[in-house]
């Protein structure tokens, strides 16, 4: 049973079927991360899938920004506890990019550029419900929101949405990534507040 | 020493004391039995709950990095919040909230770490760099340290008294609208060669820790890293908005 706070009467309440429990709306875009942001050009920038039998799936800049591009208008949600509603992205859908990959291993291990890694299963990256992001709001990304490229899983904590993505590599098991080594939930699902470990 | 465990449990706390720190800002002790100590540097999720049922939940960073059920956390004012005007003007000692942490096992700098230690806070971003600060005293540490602390003016500075008596660590004070009279550097943001002045070590590149407002921290460390800081020594951690 929940301890009573007196007098605490909380906002109007924010009724809203589209949040999670425990999160709340917010209308900025706040910027979180673990250390300095990486500042990439897009001239040097690449995009790398890698299998278990060490076959590596190159895409440069150009090769990515050949591929169907699709628009994408999603909920995010942050451990932090903010929401944004109707977020507006651009991207490549991992289907795309899959397609030419051929695994046998179940999991995936994000790294960017900057040395941040997450870990998720392949099946949360495919069938529409991941990308590779490179715009926001009818814009090229900011470099503080991930940009060149971010990985983008609205469906899990954003923490899982690697910011300056460099590359995917599979995994046989479900090995925990940065914030999942550092006291954080392996899955993060917000319908669930998979929150911590 | 990872205290990390046992986060799902929330924990019953009452606010053992109450001190206004600055016209917009808050330090609350919340003594929370079996609490049992956190890392300097860690948070604390603080869940408040209505009578009606309705719960908020906001996490904060602990000022405090003791062994024991107290901890102290320092709540500046969010314009418009739903929270922190309630923790700041409302609670009183008494008042009981619930505790779920320690929580992050990143931003943290532990008694047994050796290397010297850069701090670069920025407004209410000093609270877990002043748990820092104190769990380097209370440990005896000789590892160097070294506090940058950016404000507004003097009277927005958390624990001014505290850092001006701390012992082990040198303070710059950065002030942005406002210096004390006759204070040599004008008022100002931070820059790249106030942070080129420390002489923070004798060689050895340090440890940093920078914590604030997003844009200052983005400002902060895009600065040391342009002056030749490695990236992969500098860790942060940002609050509110774009």
């Amino acid at each position: 049973m929940a301890v009573f706070t007196r007098g605490f009467g909380g906002r109007a309440r924010e009724q809203d079927d589209r949040l999670p429990p425990g999160q709340f709306l917010t209308e900025d875009f706040p910027v979180l991360s673990a250390g300095p942001t990486p500042r990439i050009d897009t001239d040097e920038w690449e995009f790398q899938i890698r299998t278990e039998t060490g076959e590596t799936h190159r895409w440069d800049w150009a090769a990515m920004q050949a591929l169907q591009q699709d628009d994408i208008t999603r909920d995010i949600h942050c451990v932090t506890r903010w929401t944004k509603l109707g977020t507006s992205w651009q991207g490549v859908s991992l289907d795309t990019l899959f397609a030419e990959v051929e695994s046998g291993y179940d999991f995936v291990m994000a790294h960017a550029y900057g040395g941040y890694t997450t870990n998720v299963p392949l099946d949360d990256l495919l069938d529409g419900k991941a990308w590779i992001a490179t715009g926001f709001d009818g814009e090229p990304l900011a470099a503080e929101h991930g940009g060149p490229a971010r990985l983008l899983i609205p469906h899990l904590y954003f923490w899982k949405s690697a910011k300056w993505i460099r590359g995917l590599v599979m995994q046989q098991d479900d090995e925990p990534g940065f914030w999942e080594q550092n006291g954080y939930h392996a899955y993060g699902d917000p319908w669930l507040e998979q929150r911590y470990s | 020493m990872r205290r990390t465990g046992h986060v799902d449990v929330w924990k019953a706390a009452t606010v053992v004391a109450a001190t206004q720190l600055t016209p917009s800002g808050r330090s609350l002790i919340l003594d929370a039995p079996g609490w049992g100590g956190n890392l300097a540097g860690q948070h604390a999720d603080v869940r408040l709950t209505a009578p009606d049922g309705y719960q908020a939940v906001r996490s904060y960073s602990i000022a405090s990095a003791d062994a024991g059920d107290r901890i102290e956390i320092a709540v500046d004012r969010v314009p418009d919040g739903e929270v922190s005007p309630f923790l700041v003007d409302a609670i009183e000692v008494g008042d009981q909230v619930e505790v779920r942490g320690p929580l992050g096992g990143w931003f943290v700098w532990r008694p047994e770490d050796t290397e010297p230690v850069l701090l670069i806070g920025g407004g209410s971003g000093i609270v877990p760099l002043m748990a820092m600060v104190r769990a380097h005293e209370a440990a005896g540490s000789t590892s160097p340290f070294r506090l940058v602390y950016s404000v507004r003016s003097p009277q927005d500075a958390f624990f001014a008294d505290e850092l001006a008596a701390a012992t082990g660590v040198e303070v710059t004070w950065i002030y942005t609208r406002r210096a004390p009279d006759g204070w040599a550097r004008p008022a100002g943001r931070l820059v790249a060669t106030d942070l080129q002045a420390l002489e923070v070590t004798g060689g050895e590149a340090p440890s940093v820790f920078v914590c604030g407002p997003t844009g200052f921290v983005e400002a902060v460390a895009d600065t040391l890293v342009a002056i030749g800081h490695d990236p992969a020594r500098i860790k942060t951690e940002r609050f509110g908005g774009s």
